[in-house]
């Protein structure tokens, strides 16, 4: 076991934007089947993405993202995040996601006449509750006496 | 000989002249910043599932997707990106050059022509040529949505068997001063260059492929680079999404690709022109300025001579 990465080289991208890139200790990721934990070394593997927060470890300091439909590629000391949309927690606007919750909460009812509207007003749920979890985690995290988060920027 | 009042004339016209290429080259830089923000944060995405795919081709045994299956090429579906105004300098007609010449190259072969941008349009229509589609005012502001309407285009025909292989010629944005001419092949989809395959390398030189040099996966564990994905969903279901995304991806990108090296152009373009503007003006002002001191002078002499007469 002793060729075994010790980091994963983690890459978030979106259609229009580079997220993140960095290396990582371990990561969760939403599948769309359910979370995924993937450590270094993890085999070959391919999945879509459902919607949710990806959390990573990083040195002792655990880091989250949103991410929403895509796909992702875990090769054993890669893994790469092809979402639709993802941000990082620090940059969710709590506010825009609350509004966005509750209209989605206010349309549920009134969306039950075609399975369209139905399907849409809650992926909108989950969108905003995916944010907003993540916006809180971030949030907690900082706290609790742990060092000053050092926020880094990917380049590019 | 022209006179004084011809001089300033013609001065004044170059200067309102010039004040409109200097105001495009402004607007120009201005879009070319966001242009090139745009190019910038596209290319990481197109390029991961670009090599995503290749890799999985690479690993399958056969095709997942109705889009990575490989047929013999004999019809050809090129899709030309052009601007849809001018004022560019050579952007346009370099880019309809060589799309002339990809036209030539591949004689033997049926062609069918998507055309992007007012000035392809015209000029290819021009020569006789028909499309099968065509994409008007993309690129004064390049939207996903409109990727996602080519893509889907493209899948369709590329689907259907009308056409084999699927190429884009573009100006790819080097930097603003260089842009880049491709041709690139965006379908069929080239599986990863694995050294035992000769076929894939055969395939894989023929064209630069999308995303350029192939970044070669720092292998894994040896071979297991040949080994294939643990599926979490079934394989058709992942690749059904994840090929149209890849079109969808890589048009989007060649859509700001050619946008930027259009701005980029424009602005260059202008540029020159602006200076080249103050040179002329230069010119004629001391041209101005030399007919001017001569009528002073022969009015001096006049008013000298005339003074001489009158006072002997």
């Amino acid at each position: 076991m002793a060729t075994l990465a010790e980091k994963i080289e983690l890459q978030v991208v979106t259609p229009e934007r580079h997220i993140l890139s960095e290396d990582v200790d371990s990561l969760e990721m939403p599948g769309k089947d359910g979370y995924l934990g993937i450590l270094p070394g993890h085999a070959p593997l391919m999945t879509e993405l459902g919607v949710g927060i990806l959390t990573y470890h990083k040195s002792g300091e655990t880091r989250y993202l949103t991410v929403m439909y895509g796909f992702a590629e875990v090769l054993p000391d890669r893994v790469i995040v092809l979402a639709e949309i993802s941000e990082r927690a620090e940059e969710i606007d709590v506010a825009r996601a609350t509004a966005a919750l509750e209209r989605a909460k206010a349309d549920t009812p009134k969306a039950g006449s075609t399975e369209a509207d139905w399907d849409e007003a809650n992926e909108a749920i989950e969108r905003a509750t995916a944010r907003l979890q993540a916006a809180t985690k971030a949030g907690s995290g900082s706290g609790a006496g742990s060092a000053p988060r050092a926020v880094q920027h990917a380049a590019g | 000989m022209p006179t004084l009042l011809d001089y300033r004339r013609r001065i004044r016209s170059v200067k309102s002249t010039q004040q409109i290429t200097r105001a495009m080259k402004f607007v120009a830089a201005a879009k070319l910043r966001r242009a090139q923000e745009g190019v910038f944060a596209a290319r990481p995405y197109a390029k991961e599932i670009i090599r995503v795919l290749r890799s999985a081709a690479a690993r399958m045994e056969s095709p997942a997707h109705p889009l990575l299956q490989r047929r013999p090429e004999e019809k050809i579906l090129v899709m030309v990106l052009t601007g849809d105004r001018s004022l560019c300098g050579a952007f346009n007609s370099n880019v309809l050059r060589h799309a002339m010449d990809f036209i030539r190259e591949h004689h033997a072969q049926q062609l069918e022509l998507i055309v992007v941008g007012k000035k392809g349009r015209d000029t290819l229509r021009k020569r006789g040529y028909s499309f099968v589609a065509e994409y008007l005012d993309v690129s004064a502001k390049v939207e996903f949505s409109k990727a996602k309407e080519i893509a889907a285009r493209v899948a369709e025909l590329y689907t259907s068997g009308e056409v084999d292989a699927v190429y884009a010629i573009y100006n790819e944005f080097k930097n603003v001063m260089v842009q880049n001419l491709r041709a690139e092949k965006l379908l069929p989809v080239d599986p990863e260059v694995v050294k035992k395959s000769a076929e894939g390398e055969d395939l894989a030189s023929h064209h630069a492929g999308p995303g350029g040099s192939l970044p070669t996966e720092p292998a894994p564990g040896g071979q297991g680079r040949l080994v294939d994905y643990i599926y979490e969903q079934p394989v058709a279901e992942i690749f059904a999404g994840l090929v149209p995304r890849y079109l969808e991806g890589e048009i989007f990108r060649i859509l700001l690709e050619s946008a930027a090296a259009e701005h980029a152009a424009r602005m260059t373009a202008m540029d020159s022109a602006t200076r080249n503007a103050s040179e002329l003006i230069d010119k004629l002002t001391l041209r101005m300025n030399n007919i001017r001191q001569a009528a002073i002078t022969k009015e001096l002499i006049e008013i000298v001579s005339g003074a001489a007469s009158a006072t002997s």
